[in-house]
């Protein structure tokens, strides 16, 4: 009679911890390829269409990129959140809130040279988004109350706002009857550098800022510490409160950027659906990058490809996005699983053999 | 006005199940945030099933099983391999829409067949159904409603009258303690998120096919959220969330009342009332400091037996 015996590991090799990771991903598109086989398509077919689809030409590559910007940035502004163990599912809220500000800015404010209204919108961007987060924040540090559903609940409303101006008082008359809002004039619109908005320049160099932050600054040691355990964080000495806020201004800050990003570059106006599930998207990536900024990069492109192949295999195959989404989840599923592989061993207990030659 | 509270009572009936189904099972200690997700695949489950073979038992089997399995994944996901309970929620929500969404698609437009919507039909109670205010408004419903009042009652019987029931507790308090008096901690979690998420489908199941009668994308919007905070404002007793969910239920259709009496408020601001609302509701439940209003000691941690 055997049975299983789990064990903590110790420290797994780096190299070793990639690896079960990237075995868990094969996994997941081994049984994501079952799974389209059971819609009735052929994974061999569908897999590499989305390759294609995601980098086959430049054109392609463009629109990958132009997926992969939101989501880095965004992204980034989770990972600070979920560092400390806040968990900000409020990305959308805080995109669409920033995206609203910088609009007020670009369709009220005349006569600014580019870079410095682009400037303007991009810092009335993230005061609104870090205002989005500051709510649900404050009655975190102050009362305890639950952030989870907090910040999703302000999503709603945030969609359910912009969506109330777009029908009504922002209505563009020039529009025809469409609920649209008035097209950013041009000094509002991001330049491009190489075919493709700076937005990418802003994003490299946000990975770069949020890493040090993170790991080489005070305040990015504290929100680490406060997420470790807060009792350890008050034995300290930390101001918990504050440590929270802060934090949370600078997620939501982030999440406002890629609002005005998407606003000023991609829509070139305020629309109720620029989010685009990113604030959504950005927890998963976020998550599978283990809360790195430098493996956001990565993860994010690769999840751009997924977003961009889904989108492109709809076209080509006639395979609805959805696909796409259930990619996502299942890749998730086994990501999540993997973690339990990397953090024990299992041990298989002989009854005849002494408990200590297993352990 | 007892149109009204009636019509109410059907608008909070999806979350009075998912608001069940989730309260079940945090009681085991286990935050699943995957209502939402769940609500959708019963809610797209059960209208294929129910629209293929006509059979509105068939339906209801469909939903149940979408949720079994879909809180299947969730539970060897955090109760075996011990993932992060919210990452793995999140996920199972993201997953259950796609999902949802990809079922759907060949659905979309297509109405119940008539034998569905023959089975629920509203039924006069005999008596109860007379009495004056209270009949018209809860005892004219359809059956799937009596199953709710029911199972209201039944899980309350099941948490402060059964040895089962308290041996839940236990084990959402404290796992160590109750795996050291005996119970088989692992089985009751189990059990018990399949149970939950079975009931979260259900009243996904009760949207696409009662309420809407008709398959439309993304039909459960956002009530499994709005389900996950009514756990909190019912602190986790099953009486108050059948006050909660028929509350929020009133919210949600407030703004075709208030319409229909003349008063011009724009409808986005009124879609913003329950979400609003479970703000509000989150902020004051969070000042509660009884001890009977607290969530279980063990919730959303893992147990690690070998950790004890």
């Amino acid at each position: 009679m055997t049975r299983f015996n789990i064990i903590k590991r110790d420290d797994l090799p780096k190299k070793r911890e990639w690896i079960i990771r990237t075995l868990a991903i094969l996994f997941s598109l081994v049984s994501a390829g079952l799974v389209i086989l059971a819609l009735g398509f052929d994974p061999l077919e569908v897999f590499p269409g989305m390759v294609t689809g995601a980098l086959g030409t430049e054109i392609r590559l463009t629109q990958t990129i132009l997926k992969a910007i939101p989501l880095i940035v965004t992204s980034l502004g989770i990972l600070v959140a979920f560092k400390m163990n806040f968990w900000n599912i409020g990305g959308e809220g805080q995109i669409l809130m920033g995206a609203l500000a910088a609009a007020y800015v670009a369709l009220n404010v005349e006569g600014l040279p580019k870079p410095v209204m682009l400037l303007l919108m991009a810092a009335a961007a993230m005061v609104a988004g870090g205002i989005w987060a500051f709510i649900p924040a404050f009655f975190k540090a102050r009362m305890g109350v639950n952030e989870t559903i907090f910040t999703l609940m302000l999503n709603y409303i945030a969609i359910k706002f912009v969506t109330y101006l777009q029908y009504g008082p922002w209505k563009s008359p020039e529009s025809q009857g469409f609920p649209k809002v008035a097209t950013f004039p041009d000094n509002a619109t991001l330049p491009k550098l190489f075919g493709i908005h700076i937005g990418w320049v802003i994003a490299l160099i946000l990975v770069v800022l949020v890493y040090i932050f993170i790991n080489h600054t005070k305040k990015g040691f504290e929100i680490r510490v406060v997420g470790e355990s807060k009792e350890t964080a008050r034995y300290a000495g930390m101001n918990i409160s504050s440590v929270i806020i802060v934090a949370m201004l600078i997620s939501g800050g982030l999440c406002g950027l890629t609002g005005m990003i998407q606003a000023s570059a991609v829509e070139k106006t305020l629309a109720a659906s620029l989010s685009g599930g990113y604030g959504f998207t950005a927890i998963i990536t976020a998550w599978l990058a283990r809360l790195n900024a430098i493996a956001v990069l990565f993860v994010c492109f690769a999840f751009a490809i997924l977003l961009q192949g889904g989108s492109y295999i709809q076209i080509s195959m006639q395979i609805p996005a959805a696909v796409a989404d259930m990619l996502q989840g299942i890749i998730l599923f086994f990501v999540l699983g993997s973690e339990f592989f990397i953090q024990y061993k299992i041990g298989i207990v002989r009854k005849n053999i002494p408990q200590k030659e297993v352990a | 006005m007892e149109g009204f509270l009636a019509a109410t009572v059907i608008a909070g009936m999806p979350l009075l199940f998912a608001t069940t189904g989730e309260i079940i099972t945090e009681k085991s200690g286990l935050l699943n945030l995957g209502v939402e997700g769940l609500m959708l695949m019963g809610a797209i489950m059960g209208f294929v099933a129910g629209y293929e073979t006509g059979n509105p038992w068939m339906g209801l089997l469909g939903a149940i099983l979408a949720g079994a399995a879909g809180s299947l994944i969730f539970a060897f996901l955090t109760i075996t391999l011990r993932a992060n309970q919210v990452v793995t929620g999140l996920t199972l929500t993201i997953f259950g829409t796609g999902f949802a969404s990809f079922m759907g698609k060949s659905y979309v437009g297509l109405v119940v067949p008539q034998t569905i919507k023959d089975f629920f039909v509203k039924i006069h109670v005999p008596l109860l159904g007379d009495i004056p205010f209270i009949g018209p408004v809860f005892f004219r419903q359809d059956v799937f409603v009596y199953f709710g009042y029911f199972l209201v009652v039944l899980v309350s019987l099941y948490f402060y009258r059964t040895k089962r029931g308290l041996n839940l507790k236990a084990v959402g308090e404290s796992a160590a303690s109750a795996d050291a008096s005996g119970i088989n901690v692992m089985v009751y979690k189990y059990v018990h998120t399949c149970i939950g998420g079975a009931l979260c489908a259900l009243g996904g199941a009760y949207m696409s096919l009662v309420m809407m009668s008709v398959w439309v994308e993304n039909v459960v919007a956002g009530r499994g959220w709005i389900a996950v905070a009514l756990v909190i404002f019912a602190s986790w007793n099953p009486i108050k969330a059948f006050i909660g969910a028929f509350l929020f239920g009133g919210l949600s259709i407030l703004g075709f009342r208030l319409q229909s009496m003349g008063i011009h408020i724009s409808q986005y601001w009124v879609d913003m009332l329950p979400y609003a609302a479970t703000i509000v509701i989150i902020i004051l439940s969070s000042r509660k400091n009884k001890k009977e209003n607290q969530p279980p000691a063990d919730l959303g941690i893992a147990y690690f037996r070998e950790e004890r």
